[in-house]
């Protein structure tokens, strides 16, 4: 190492100055600026305590966590502070001597007092709380709380609970007003739909005054009496909930947010539309905060805890899954410092049902060459009448294989296997969705074996991150917490490449560079220092400096020539580079090469070096020299029969471009072999369905976005089969040993394989696309993308969480609506090729002639029901019964 | 022997008294600005420093010193907020200094700005006393009409806004982080210190928050002179000061003094307490002040003596209570207050008094149980010092004291009404009945 690294290296990781102090008569050494209580910790002691939490910032609200101190002052005289103080807010100095409830008896008393008072007005219901058995008012007041309260008086009580989202439930009588929800939801999802209302410790028995006694609350008219400004009535989506002010009946949606300006308004017009909510119930430390799904249903020492990763999105948080005979409970997020610290979306907590609804397949499945229906029978009949069915369709065109992107990379390699060794095929496409020839040289070239680089950690300290092609809080959660964490510390500024500024846009405080879809190309170019695109300079210059972190989503994929310019800036520019797919097997999936231009490993398919290596491996004569067809073309070949047949696993037809088209094709296609957890849209024309095991009852590996394994045990022990157990158990019946059979097989495999240090995939070179032309007034190009909670089928049946999704709407600025003739309309159709959406309109500041659709959610399903896809040009009207006085 | 020193109260006699012209006329009103406006800031910091004035709102902290943290001026606003939102039980001096002379404030708030070079000030006045906000608005317009505030004053170049901010009737928004919370729209609950006012106060700006007789204590002392100043009072409480009497005396009201005048002397001027009655317990400076008995009549009123005494000068809001009265019942009529005014913000505050009223309620009632009191006293004293601000502290002491003087008192609660032994007629003032 030269002396020059070795300077700048120290200079980094430069230690911070220490402090070294007394606790308890232990000399602790910890840097500037640490708190008592985080200082104790270290060395063993742990110091009662309610509203703190390490990724909170202090408040000192709870006064649990008193102790006594002396500092010592400017002679060096230790003086005693004359009132104990609060660990949680007390920065530790040079000299200072804390005495912690082991070694004072003032702070002991206290400490004790604190939970004396906490449990005067708390019901003591600890029975039949959800929270009991894993509370910490429980738990510290047997540590740290006397075993009998002198309170003699009559309780404060409310009526309950409140509902404030259909998902979270508020006791308040159990609240301690420790404010971790309402910081939570400040502080780290920037959305403060609940928070403190009166003050004082009220009025004993039911009698609640109004706002006297401080309470937990949703902003809520009928409490606050607060008036809307301006004479419109206020927005109709309000209008059909049941409300209930805090004072109200029990058991009814808490309030409704009107026309409260920016800040408190979403479009769902819900009070509590937090993607994260959830995570206020985890942190709660007590049981005041309940989920619909899980209240009452468990004892937390009935449970069964199994850490798990999230199978939502490509960030690979960690959760916990509490089961309890089987049938998962509830997930909790699980700590990871390094990916999702301790929180995780409302999808990964509360969408789990998916794996144990009631279509879930139990048995193989074979056609009835008779009766044409699908009737249960063994795995071995099932097996061999797939094989023979494959081996047939092989021979008749071949086999086109779709894994779809939800596998774990074990899965995925057994898929990529398969296809190559069994099939003799590279017609393999994980992409179910909008992709493009581009995209899979992008994928080739830039992401398959990359080593990490970009990681969450960069989130939170690069000084300028580009955003294009994705919407983190709605497609990757844990990176939009990530980035505003950032952005509050003050470090990051994030700017977004997109057609509109989304709520999460605006949390994160991003610069909007507005483009409409398909001009994604054109503004890279730009900041690159090419093409004729003017843009804001400082901007511009912002990210012209090395360093900027780029994170690109799937999207581009529907915008040609996007991932080209993306790497022309990124060169140009050095900056470096994160793909951020939306499902958790998509990057697993590029690592296996299920692509047609792609082998495991970031192998090119072309390259002869890279298939003998791999055929030596698979103990195959060869494999398939030619890039095989994309996901698209193998269906058309599918459906016209140039293909014999299908090997499909976790497609949802509505993710993809065309899905009327592809279920046709299915249809006709000649074999189909379905590996399936759920019935599908596919499973009416598969020949052969074979169950595979969800996550929760197989073990593997997903990789996330930044390429990190995250390894996760089966929670339920069963004798369901993996995809790779059943691609093995399949290859069989050709006489082919896959190695597939169990992931230590896969790994052992893996670790053989090695990397590729040779010439990878060429990088795309597409021209700039163009922003599709629209030529009449009542035309738009379409931008869409998924919302978190929407129409998707890993939410099915969890309609608590369901309530908690934004509502649906379409958005165009005012100058498109007046174009079009939409004034004072408070709905607009929207009309594609194959039909219509017809949704509330929201005016929002955007580049005209652009309408942004969800693209899955309830009511408006991009793809099926409009025939369209982003980019494309559709048509609006209006809906002439909704016109406003 | 101390005798009253009319500074503040000077003119609140005078017809018209709240008016510009009469304030003019009679005090030499905003000459006092005039000079400052030709002094150097810094020289009015140390005048106000040399005076010995120390803050009025109750804790006593020296206000040129107060001036002197905030940080050396970078470009960016600094803010003088008056603390206005007088609601201590007991205490009633600045509601009617702004009544009768509201010109009084605005001249000390233009003097204070100068110094400490801010260009916009707030007062945060208590919302329930409507005409009084009235009053003092009218002569915030009054000032600005006559070119005493806005911008460019009498041509120095020097600019001065001046919004008068009415709170909505929350106690705790007197505690000065509060007031700044509500001030800026938020919900009014204290805030974490340190980063202190001085340094991160209104907007995140340094801010100086000082209470309205202090402020309207320095253009006395830019007119006649620290010395002036600090020749009235005693060693270390310099300066007159408005004491207000209530309660069981001949003429309650406004007496300005110097600090150092004993309550047998108040008492003298404000015609004793009433026929044929004693002195029992009164508060040197409203009800989160410890209460003081007969025993500390000749005790001078200033800083040190009353603290020497186990109490706090506080607001100098002598609430004067004779023989007739249970200091149970005084007790839990202040608790209440305190349940019904905590924020709820820390544990100790919100459920303490809660739980308190609900002993002392016992107690008046006759229905007290065995251990009772000893309760009481623990829960005050696990409130007093572990509360996030002072008015969980201050909460605690009405009790602490009560028990510590009328034990017995407290424990007759045992057995017999706080309404047996002292007949609630006989107490009030204007029942008629005496005995």
């Amino acid at each position: 190492m030269t002396a020059t690294t070795s300077t700048s290296a120290s200079g980094d990781l430069a230690p911070e100055p220490e402090v070294t102090f007394t606790i308890d008569g232990v000399e602790v050494a910890v840097p500037k600026g640490t708190l008592v209580i985080r200082a104790a910790e270290q060395i063993g002691i742990q110091i009662p305590r309610f509203c703190e939490h390490p990724l909170l910032k202090p408040v000192g609200a709870c006064r649990q966590c008193l102790v006594e101190v002396s500092v010592p002052d400017r002679e060096g005289n230790l003086r005693p502070m004359p009132k104990p103080q609060t660990s949680c807010t007390l920065e530790a100095t040079p000299g200072m001597v804390v005495s912690t409830q082991h070694t004072s008896p003032v702070a002991d008393k206290a400490q004790h007092a604190q939970i004396e008072f906490l449990l005067i007005n708390h019901p003591l219901d600890c029975p039949v709380c959800d929270k009991g058995g894993e509370c910490p008012l429980q738990n510290q007041a047997m540590s740290n709380g006397a075993p009998e309260s002198r309170f003699k008086e009559v309780k404060r009580t409310f009526p309950k609970p409140i509902k404030i989202s259909t998902e979270i439930l508020l006791d308040r009588d159990r609240c301690i007003l420790c404010q971790r929800c309402t910081r939570f939801q400040d502080e780290i999802a920037g959305d403060p739909f609940i928070d403190l209302q009166g003050r004082g410790g009220g009025s004993p028995g039911m009698d609640v005054h109004g706002l006297h006694a401080q309470q937990i609350g949703t902003f809520d008219e009928a409490v606050l009496g607060y008036i809307p400004l301006g004479e419109e009535e206020p927005p109709d989506y309000a209008d059909s909930l049941d409300l209930a002010s805090p004072g109200g009946a029990a058991g009814v949606r808490g309030g409704a947010v009107r026309s409260v300006g920016a800040a408190a308004t979403d479009v769902s017009g819900r009070p509590f539309s937090s993607y994260f909510s959830g995570n206020t119930i985890q942190i709660c430390p007590v049981g005041a905060l309940t989920s619909a799904t899980y209240r009452f249903r468990a004892r937390p020492f009935d449970l069964v805890s199994s850490e798990s990763i999230a199978e939502h999105d490509a960030c690979g948080s960690a959760i916990r899954v509490d089961h309890r005979r089987n049938v998962v409970v509830r997930r909790l997020a699980g700590e990871d410092p390094v990916v999702n610290e301790e929180w995780i979306t409302d999808k990964d907590r509360f969408a789990f049902t998916w794996q144990s609804a009631p279509d879930v397949l139990q048995a193989p499945m074979v056609r009835d060459e008779e009766t044409g229906e699908l009737v249960a029978t063994s795995w071995s009949e099932a097996l061999a009448v797939a094989a023979e069915g494959l081996q047939r369709a092989r021979t008749n065109g071949g086999v086109g294989v779709l894994p779809g992107g939800r596998l774990t990379l074990e899965d995925a390699y057994a898929w990529s296997k398969f296809a190559r060794v069994v099939l003799g095929t590279n017609d393999v496409d994980f992409r179910a969705r909008v992709h493009s020839e581009e995209e899979a040289q992008f994928l080739g070239h830039q992401v398959a074996a990359a080593e990490m680089d970009v990681t969450f950690a960069d989130l939170e300290r690069a000084a300028q991150v580009l955003l294009v092609g994705l919407e983190p809080e709605e497609e990757a959660g844990t990176i939009f917490l990530r980035l505003r964490k950032g952005m509050l510390a003050g470090k990051v500024h994030v700017t977004t490449i997109a057609p509109l500024a989304s709520r999460g846009t605006t949390k994160m405080r991003a610069n909007l560079i507005p483009t409409p879809p398909g001009g994604e190309a054109q503004v890279l170019d730009a900041l690159a220092g090419d093409g004729d695109l003017s843009l804001d300079e400082d901007v511009t210059a912002a990210l012209a400096q090395p360093g900027v972190v780029v994170l690109a989503g799937e999207r581009l994929a529907g915008s040609p020539g996007a991932y080209s310019a993306l790497l022309r800036y990124v060169r140009a520019r050095q900056a470096r580079l994160a793909w951020v797919p939306r499902r958790a097997g998509d990057r697993g999936a590029v690592e296996a090469g299920l692509l047609p231009n792609l082998l495991p490993g970031g192998r090119p398919v072309t390259e002869a070096e890279a298939r003998v290596d791999l055929a030596a491996l698979w103990e195959a004569d060869t494999l398939p020299e030619q890039p095989g067809r994309d996901h698209t073309q193998i269906l058309t070949a599918a459906g016209s029969s140039e293909l014999g047949g299908l090997l499909i696993g976790g497609v949802d037809l509505s993710d993809l471009p065309h899905p009327a088209q592809a279920e046709r094709d299915i249809r006709d296609a000649g074999f189909v072999v379905q590996l399936e957890v759920r019935h599908s849209l596919v499973t009416p024309y598969a020949d052969v369905v074979l169950p595979v095991a969800p996550p929760t009852r197989k073990s593997g590996t997903f990789l996330n976005w930044e390429g990190r394994p995250r390894p996760f045990e089966e929670v339920f022990t069963t004798h369901d089969i993996s995809d790779a157990r059943a691609l093995d158990l399949l290859a069989r019946q050709f006489g082919v040993q896959l190695g597939t059979g169990s992931v230590p097989e896969v790994h052992a495999e893996l670790a053989e394989l090695g990397g590729w240090s040779a010439a990878r995939v060429p990088a795309p070179e597409e021209p700039a696309g163009q922003i599709t032309p629209v030529s009449e007034p009542t035309e738009a190009v379409l931008a869409t993308w998924r919302l978190m909670l929407d129409a998707a089928r890993g939410q099915d049946g969890e309609p608590h969480l369901a309530g908690t999704a934004h509502r649906p709407v379409a958005r165009m600025s005012a100058r498109t609506a007046a174009n079009a003739g939409l004034e004072g309309h408070r709905k607009v159709t929207v009309t594609g090729p194959k039909g219509a959406i017809t949704l509330p309109l929201v005016l929002t500041p955007m580049p005209d002639q652009v309408v942004w659709l969800p693209q899955h959610s309830p009511g408006s399903s991009v793809h099926r029901m409009l025939g369209v896809t982003a980019g494309q040009t559709v048509s609006l009207s209006a809906v002439t019964a909704e016109v406003t006085s | 022997m101390s005798t009253l020193t009319p500074v503040l109260s000077d003119i609140w006699d005078k017809e018209r008294s709240w008016s510009l012209q009469t304030y003019i006329d009679q005090a030499q009103g905003y000459e006092a600005w005039r000079t400052a406006l030709r002094t150097d800031p810094a020289e009015l910091i140390t005048a106000v420093k040399d005076s010995g004035l120390r803050g009025r709102g109750g804790a006593g902290f020296p206000t040129g010193m107060k001036w002197g943290f905030l940080p050396e001026p970078d470009g960016g606003p600094r803010y003088l907020v008056v603390n206005a939102d007088e609601s201590e039980p007991g205490t009633c001096k600045d509601i009617p200094l702004m009544m009768a002379n509201p010109h009084s404030l605005i001249e000390g708030v233009a003097i204070t700005s100068f110094a400490i070079g801010c260009n916009h000030a707030f007062i945060y006045i208590r919302g329930e006393v409507v005409h009084v906000i009235r009053r003092l608005m009218a002569a915030v317009e009054e000032a600005r009409a006559a070119g005493l505030v806005g911008t460019d004053i009498m041509g120095t170049g020097y600019d001065l806004e001046i919004t008068v901010h009415v709170g909505a009737g929350a106690y705790i928004c007197g505690e000065e982080t509060a007031l700044l919370d509500s001030l800026e729209g938020l919900r009014g609950q204290p805030r974490l210190k340190p980063p202190f006012p001085a340094v991160a106060g209104l907007y995140a700006r340094p801010t100086v928050v000082n209470n309205v007789e202090s402020v309207a204590s320095v253009p006395g002392i830019v007119r006649h002179g620290a010395d002036w100043f600090a020749s009235m009072g005693t060693e270390k409480s310099k300066g007159h000061g408005l004491f207000s009497l209530s309660g069981h005396v001949t003429r309650p009201g406004q007496y300005e003094a110097p600090l150092g005048i004993t309550l047998r002397e108040l008492l003298e001027m404000a015609g004793g307490i009433r026929d044929g009655h004693r002195l029992k317990f009164w508060t040197p400076g409203g009800s989160s002040t410890p209460i003081l008995t007969e025993e500390h009549i000749d005790i001078p009123l200033d800083f040190e003596e009353v603290g020497g005494a186990g109490s706090m000068l506080g607001t100098r809001a002598l609430m004067i209570f004779d023989d007739t009265t249970s200091v149970v019942r005084a007790v839990s009529r202040w608790n209440d207050f305190y349940a019904h005014e905590s924020c709820g913000k820390c544990t100790p505050c919100r459920e303490g008094t809660y739980w308190m009223k609900g002993i002392l309620h016992r107690l008046e009632a006759g229905q007290g149980t065995e251990n009772d009191v000893d309760t009481l006293l623990d829960v005050a004293n696990e409130i007093d010092g572990r509360s996030f601000c002072a008015l969980g502290d201050g909460a605690a002491q009405p009790i602490k004291s009560g028990i510590k003087y009328f034990r017995e008192e407290f424990e007759q609660g045992m057995h017999t009404p706080a309404w047996e032994l002292f007949p609630y007629e006989a107490n009030a003032v204007f029942s008629g009945v005496t005995r």
